[in-house]
């Protein structure tokens, strides 16, 4: 039964590539809304990346829902995960010694990967991708120390601070939209020039406050994951 | 191109079939992740560079690691067959 499920699945799959690879036309559909977009995006949000343009310009509240889906996903491992010790087989695994190759390339890597992330979120309006992207790239940029270096531990209460205070930046920005009598999380500023760091208003504010949530919301369910914790540092301590 | 999108959904299909057919959990993680990595080349075939990024990070990176994590957690995270460890068990 599993495999034939897997089967299907896989086939599925493959009809689908299939159709992309032969370019089949399956329907008609108008497209107005996407075409309307395309026309309209660079003047009225100002963002060289179209996609940002519609993930926080057009669709703001959906980005808030989806940020919101993350945080109640992340909690809810958190409160699971978190109240289960780990064994202490798997915690003398742990234990293991440092394996200098391992230590080092981690030590060279953190600030490449810190750098690729922060370049992703803060370019999320003018290249391809943004806060998720680069938040995530963050979130393993700070669980490679974790996983790497034994006895490094993650500060759960900073994590929580830094999660906290985006996750509220992102509504307060909405909310200020609001009650300068815009609709609630329509982009502010002026767009400035097209293709500068600079421009498309308040949508890099937008994006960094997601990539930082983002970013501390993965690492500290990744370390939840791994069973690290600032508990458990205390206790060898 | 054609020939490139044909040979991502040769790795594809060949990835996701010997996932089911490996007995190590260990390396059917590896070959979901390797599924993730050729449906994100196909995404910058397709121009959508945001998607690619994405699936990249997300699909062959995040949620490999959280299936590994996991494997950890309940103790299969071994390079045994699913039938030695029921057998140790």
């Amino acid at each position: 039964m599993r495999n034939l499920t897997a089967l299907l699945f896989s086939g599925g799959l493959a009809f689908l590539l299939m159709v992309i690879a032969w370019q089949f036309t399956l329907g008609d559909a108008p497209m107005l809304i996407g075409a309307a977009i395309l026309d309209n995006a660079v003047k009225e949000v100002g963002a060289a990346n179209l996609v940002t343009s519609v993930v926080l310009g057009y669709r703001g509240i959906d980005t808030l829902g989806e940020i919101a889906i993350l945080f109640t996903a992340a909690t809810a491992t958190s409160m699971v995960l978190g109240s289960f010790a780990m064994t202490d087989e798997a915690s003398e695994t742990e234990q293991r010694e440092d394996g200098s190759i391992l230590g080092s390339s981690v030590r060279l890597f953190f600030p490449l990967l810190l750098t690729l992330g922060l370049y992703i979120i803060v370019h999320g309006h003018l290249t391809p991708g943004g806060g998720f992207q680069g938040g995530v790239i963050l979130a393993g940029a700070f669980f490679l120390p974790l996983l790497a270096i034994p006895g490094r531990s993650i500060n759960h209460g900073g994590i929580a601070l830094v999660e906290g205070f985006s996750g509220a930046a992102f509504i307060l920005i909405g909310l200020t939209a609001l009650f300068s009598g815009q609709a609630f999380l329509q982009p502010l500023f002026e767009h400035g020039v097209i293709g500068h760091l600079f421009s498309a208003g308040s949508l890099p504010l937008l994006y960094i406050a997601v990539g930082l949530k983002v970013g501390a919301e993965l690492s500290g369910l990744l370390a939840n994951l791994a069973g690290i914790s600032s508990h458990a540092a205390e206790a060898e301590k | 191109m054609i020939w490139l999108v044909a040979l991502m959904v040769f790795i594809m299909l060949l990835a996701a079939v010997s996932m089911l057919l490996v007995e190590s959990q260990v390396s059917a993680v590896a070959l979901s992740a390797a599924v993730s990595l050729a449906l994100s080349i196909l995404f910058v075939i397709l121009q959508a560079p945001d998607v690619a990024m994405t699936e990249a990070v997300v699909g062959s990176g995040l949620s490999a690691i959280i299936l590994a994590l996991t494997l950890n957690r309940i103790h299969r995270f071994k390079q045994t067959t699913t039938a030695e460890t029921e057998n140790d068990a």
